[in-house]
């Protein structure tokens, strides 16, 4: 298969993912650091058929690229943790009306506006939390610039394919940084569309309850429909029914649960005989690795779970792990004070010590600080 | 003439949820007409709103409909537009969705000049959350959250439009019902962004507290106060007080916003 290589940087690397993932409509609002995303955007957008806007705030952009959804174009938006922070309403609009998305989140550090050029993992529980109400929601966590590319095209297709927003969770060192990425023909990675519906226009349900996946028609194409924000029957209008009301989110986030094997990956490096295991994303796994690779060089049975999706929490994975292995530790580095260090510790559930090395430093965690915890364990 | 409007309507999500004496039915009846004159198609119309009690009109309008967050009617319509500018795009909100929450996106909106109808029906008060203050509450009345009567100034939406770069600009009533489907037609058949203000009756909310005795009171009101602009133009600003201009306050030819877009940036169609 024809590619080509290049020196790019990570944000770049998200726009062209989703350039060839088929993404047509970029609408954002310009916050560090993540620009660069919507800069690429603007540029190679419209030569490929797209468009682009600028919107007034994050929470229009954020309107935009559902609205651009239901228009039949695959939309993509990039934020950092206070613009993700007001994305978070229609996020939950999408999340509830099923619509396609992908929201790329630059994680810096917060709260608030917090440390514009300082990277950060602190948006963890906000990509799962961050919107009301109980919800859907696929994360996934790139740690490379190849990954920022990799991931956002998957991104696309598991939005797609589930109907379900995705949030591509990056952090201001692997969006910033530059390294070589190939970019495969097209062809060369698999593309996923949106189901189209095949029955008539008069006999289509957008929220057949009996599916998990309904297909999605662009408006203007024969199928006319309603969307609402509210609690929706089958055929998307408002009730008032707690018994559907329940019924149809418990749905929407199944169909993520039942699909845990296509959705959630995970990295794993000399898992096999580890006793103590590395659990880390992003940024924080490039440490881990070398911390993981030194402690092997010491003699100690070391390894690294890398989740590529964040949410669904790879719970699966570290079970199997878990009655595997006779795990004697989980060192858990992240820059934030703990957020997946508790997601951790409730599957290990007491079975092993589960600690957290947390930094809001703003330099990477070193792999020797992740290296003496690891020590701890051995 | 005897229209077909149950041709546009969802009619087995009748009979609607507003108050008795409300007058969106009324708008709603000026807009089907309105779209029926035109001739355009159901499937290429697409009706997007906010929340609040106009934002359950879609749900009633047998066209593509999105019932969006509150004040987020404008920017869910810009990506649809922009997604598929062959799609005849209409926005619509309440004066509360409009101008407060959704004030940022209404102005933008205007300075964009993308070719979509924003309606905005001003019953000057938020009707559906029990009678609170809006920013188009005359100084003095009454509201749930003004009740010592309205203290702050408030918006003229045909003012704000117009400033903020709308192309077409107009005000009716829904009491003047043939005009009202004027004005709505003509805002959809203008190239660019046109806002349409629809004076409209909470009896429910607004009149009870504010002197209105009855529903009919209100589309009294609006028949005393309402001064067609050509008329206007000859009265004095005493004769003009505490009166309003319905019509068509602004139009002009300005880019359209995607045409522009596409032709600056070289977009390139079909690929």
């Amino acid at each position: 298969m024809a590619k080509k290589v290049d020196f790019m940087m990570g944000n770049h690397a998200v726009a062209e993912g989703a350039l060839y993932a088929g993404c047509k409509f970029f609408g954002g609002y310009p916050i560090t650091p993540s620009t660069e995303v919507a800069e690429r955007m603007a540029e190679r957008l419209p030569k490929v058929g797209g468009r682009f806007i600028q919107m007034e705030d994050e929470i229009a952009a954020m309107a935009s690229v559902v609205g651009a959804s239901l228009a039949g174009s695959k939309s993509l938006t990039a934020t950092s943790g206070p613009g993700f922070s007001l994305k978070q309403e229609n996020l939950g609009y999408a999340c509830l009306t099923e619509i396609p998305v992908v929201v790329v989140d630059v994680m810096r550090g917060g709260p608030s506006t917090g440390m514009p050029t300082g990277p950060s993992q602190s948006d963890i529980m906000q990509a799962k939390w961050g919107t009301h109400g109980d919800h859907p929601i696929i994360a996934v966590t790139p740690a490379s610039v190849q990954e920022q590319f990799d991931e956002t095209v998957r991104a696309f297709n598991l939005s797609e394919k589930y109907r379900c927003p995705v949030v591509v969770l990056t952090d201001a060192i692997i969006g910033q940084m530059m390294e070589s990425l190939t970019i495969p023909e097209k062809g060369g990675m698999e593309i996923v569309d949106r189901e189209m519906p095949t029955c008539k226009p008069e006999e289509f349900l957008p929220y057949d309850m009996s599916k998990d996946v309904n297909p999605l028609p662009p408006f203007g194409k024969g199928y006319r429909f309603h969307v609402t924000g509210l609690h929706y029957d089958e055929t998307g209008f408002p009730t008032n029914d707690p018994v559907l009301h329940t019924k149809n989110t418990k749905r929407i986030i199944e169909k993520l649960e039942k699909n845990y094997d296509d959705i959630v990956q995970v990295d794993e490096f000399m898992t096999d005989d580890a006793e103590v295991l590395v659990f880390a994303i992003g940024v924080s796994a490039r440490s881990a690795k070398h911390a993981v690779l030194e402690a092997r060089n010491n003699g100690i049975k070391a390894g690294l779970m890398r989740p590529l999706t964040i949410w669904p929490f790879p719970e699966k994975h570290l079970e199997k792990i878990l009655s595997k292995n006779n795990i004697k530790g989980i060192v858990v580095p992240e820059m934030n004070l703990g957020q997946m260090t508790l997601e951790v510790d409730k599957v290990a559930r007491g079975r092993c010590k589960v600690e957290g090395l947390y930094s809001l430093m703003v330099d990477p965690i070193l792999p020797a600080d992740i290296l003496e915890k690891i020590r701890r364990f051995a | 003439m005897a229209y077909n409007y149950s041709k546009y309507l969802r009619n087995e999500k009748l009979p609607h949820i507003w108050c008795p004496g409300c007058t969106y039915g009324i708008a709603l009846k000026s807009m089907i007409r309105a779209i029926d004159g035109l001739g355009w198609e159901k499937d290429d119309i697409v009706v997007t709103s906010g929340i609040g009690c106009v934002s359950r009109m879609p749900g009633y309008m047998d066209f593509n409909t999105l019932h969006t967050t509150h004040g987020r009617s404008i920017a869910f319509a810009t990506g649809v537009k922009l997604a598929n500018p062959e799609l005849k795009v209409i926005a619509l909100g309440g004066d509360g969705d409009m101008t407060a929450i959704g004030g940022n996106h209404f102005i933008h909106v205007c300075r964009r000049n993308i070719d979509m109808t924003v309606f905005v029906f001003n019953n000057n008060i938020y009707g559906m959350t029990g009678a609170q203050y809006s920013p188009t509450t005359p100084r003095g009345s009454w509201a749930a959250t003004a009740p010592y009567g309205m203290p702050e100034s408030n918006f003229d939406i045909t003012e704000l439009a117009i400033g903020s770069g709308a192309s077409f600009v107009a005000r009716t009533t829904s009491y003047h019902t043939p005009h009202c489907e004027k004005m709505v037609k003509e805002a959809l058949q203008h190239k660019g962004l046109s806002v349409v203000e629809i004076i409209s009756a909470c009896p429910t909310g607004f009149g009870r507290k504010n002197k209105f005795k009855t529903p009919t009171s209100m589309l009294v009101d609006m028949k005393e106060r309402a001064v067609n602009i050509q008329k206007a133009a000859k009265m004095s600003d005493e004769e003009m007080e505490g009166k309003y201009k319905i019509g068509v306050l602004h139009k002009e030819e300005r880019p359209e916003h995607v045409e522009t877009y596409d032709s600056v940036v070289g977009f390139q169609k079909g690929v």
